[in-house]
């Protein structure tokens, strides 16, 4: 009920927000799909991705590549079909890495793709940019929400199906999981490549707000880490810590920058610190023991 | 035609033979011991037979097909479960939902969840975890960890079960009790292979038991036949 609600209030907002507040409210869902679909994989799995900006950067090259050629609705699903691919070649090669290798070898895609295409335009195609296609700013909007509705979808539906359980287990202890019965592989592939899709879609669309992209800021390693931190400020214990992680993260994140341009980084830095000290159950984690505590309180009142 | 046979079984880490040239035959519907000292070599033949670490070379054979190359979902899904000598239960889930995913995954065919849900209470029933359904299975009892991993490979609907020491660490009601619930599983149907440390119990519970040193097997025979056996005395004593 509550999600109808907010979904409602999203979807009639260009019809009373201002032009700024759309465009505001974009990035937070951006940001908020990267974020869940990252958890999505890496909450119950525990395999900690730091290839975000990977898959989001094929889906905005994908948008720069064919924006002028095909319709845009088009586009985007490409965009997101190509980081499907790439996750399934690479979580095909690289799943079986366990902790601090899968997390290195992730990362290393980002700069391994990005340096790629760097070489790529400027020595076959003799450029260094290309020109995306813009759209209008609700268009975008309207676009990222539809994602996000998808998004969501999905999430509820793998979280309370076997699948869901299933890749719970994995996280728990993935050599008792093989011994049940349960593809570990396949279902870790076939994950991190719904994952990457999701990511793919945003990044196509992103594409066409910024009209100009080059390989340094389509694979902007920033991409990769901010999911992550998002989702452990929001706490994964929940699936909507992710959610309310991102939409504060990014929201804090515009109104520091907009009121204090020169210690943004600074004070931004230091709220971040004191969240993971303090907050291991991120923001969801501690309303719930603000919750226990109350309860517990007032159980004892009576 | 035996449910399991195992022949000529190798298996190398390094330099070290942790199984040479093992022989390995189980008939349908036995409860069989596997002992041994230390290293022997006990769980890692566990460990080639469900494919946690293929072994180097020989054939396994389960219900007369090969099983060598499959991989560990493919041969728990022949029918072929196995629990493990340190508990890997799903420590962050419920008692209920570790055995459910035994009975969504144990076999190919498609379980509803309503079938699921009551198997595994059932199961939960048989081995007496039926107070626990919604515990988080990391605040059980050593125990009744190990009764959780005995409950959810029986949740995959196997002929033939590998208990790897069950009865370690437990107390003495504990000991009778598990001793109590290998009998039923046989009564199921099941056909056990289990390693044990308590001899009481395996001389007990076993019908036949095979004795591994140095990844070798030494003695094969009835309780009363390995006791005697002059092989088994000077490895257990010394002697």
């Amino acid at each position: 009920m509550v999600w109808l609600l907010v979904m409602l209030a999203l979807a009639l907002s260009p019809l009373y927000a201002s032009r700024y507040t759309i465009i505001l409210l974009s990035t937070i869902l951006m940001n908020v799909v990267l974020s869940v679909s990252w958890a999505m994989f890496s909450g119950p799995t525990k395999y900690i991705s730091l290839a975000p900006a990977a898959f989001f950067g094929v889906g905005i090259y994908s948008a720069a590549v064919l924006g002028t050629k095909l319709p845009m609705p088009a586009v985007i699903v490409i965009g997101g079909l190509a980081s499907f691919c790439l996750a399934i070649l690479v979580g095909a090669l690289t799943l079986r890495l366990r902790g601090i290798y899968f997390v290195m070898f992730t990362f290393g895609l980002v700069e391994l793709l990005m340096h790629f295409l760097l070489w790529f335009e400027l020595n076959i195609n003799d450029t260094t940019g290309r020109v995306v296609p813009s759209l209008d700013n609700s268009t975008v909007f309207y676009l990222m929400l539809l994602i996000f509705a998808v998004l969501m979808l999905t999430v509820y539906f793998i979280k309370d199906s076997k699948f869901g359980m299933a890749l719970q287990s994995i996280g728990e202890n993935e050599e008792a999981a093989s011994h049940i019965g349960i593809n570990v592989t396949a279902l870790k592939i076939v994950t991190f490549g719904v994952s990457a899709f999701f990511m793919g879609l945003a990044g196509a669309i992103m594409a066409t707000r910024w009209t100009y992209i080059d390989p340094k800021i389509a694979f902007n390693p920033v991409i990769s880490f901010m999911p992550v931190l998002m989702a452990i400020f929001g706490g994964m214990g929940r699936p909507y810590g992710p959610i309310i992680g991102a939409a504060i993260f990014s929201y804090l994140g515009e109104f520091l920058i907009t009121k204090f341009p020169y210690y943004y980084m600074l004070i931004f830095g230091i709220i971040l610190v004191v969240a993971i000290l303090y907050m291991p159950g991120g923001l969801v984690g501690l309303a719930q023991n603000i919750r226990n505590q109350y309860l517990r309180r007032r159980h004892a009142h009576s | 035609m035996p449910i399991l046979e195992c022949r000529d079984v190798s298996k190398h880490f390094g330099g070290l033979a942790a199984l040479t040239d093992v022989n390995l035959t189980v008939e349908q519907g036995e409860v069989l011991g596997l002992i041994g000292p230390n290293g022997a070599g006990k769980t890692t033949l566990f460990n080639a037979i469900s494919a946690a670490f293929p072994p180097k070379s020989g054939s396994i054979r389960f219900k007369g097909q090969s099983i060598v190359g499959l991989k560990p979902h493919q041969i728990c899904r022949v029918g072929l479960a196995r629990t493990f000598q340190s508990v890997k239960i799903f420590g962050g889930m419920s008692v209920l939902q570790n055995v459910m995913l035994g009975c969504y995954f144990g076999k190919k065919s498609k379980v509803p969840c309503d079938v699921a849900e009551q198997d595994s209470c059932e199961l939960l029933e048989f081995v007496g975890l039926k107070s626990f359904i919604d515990t988080a299975a990391e605040s059980l009892t050593l125990g009744n960890q190990k009764r959780l991993e005995v409950a959810r490979a029986l949740a995959t609907k196997p002929d033939l079960l590998l208990l790897d020491e069950v009865m370690e660490g437990l107390n003495h009601t504990e000991v009778a009790q598990a001793m109590e619930l290998v009998s039923r599983i046989q009564g199921r149907g099941v056909t056990v292979v289990m390693i044990e440390h308590v001899m009481k119990a395996i001389m007990k519970v076993c019908e036949r038991i095979v004795v591994l040193h140095f990844g070798q097997k030494i003695a094969e025979g009835t309780p009363d036949e390995i006791t005697s056996n002059e092989n088994v005395i000077k490895v257990y004593l010394g002697a």
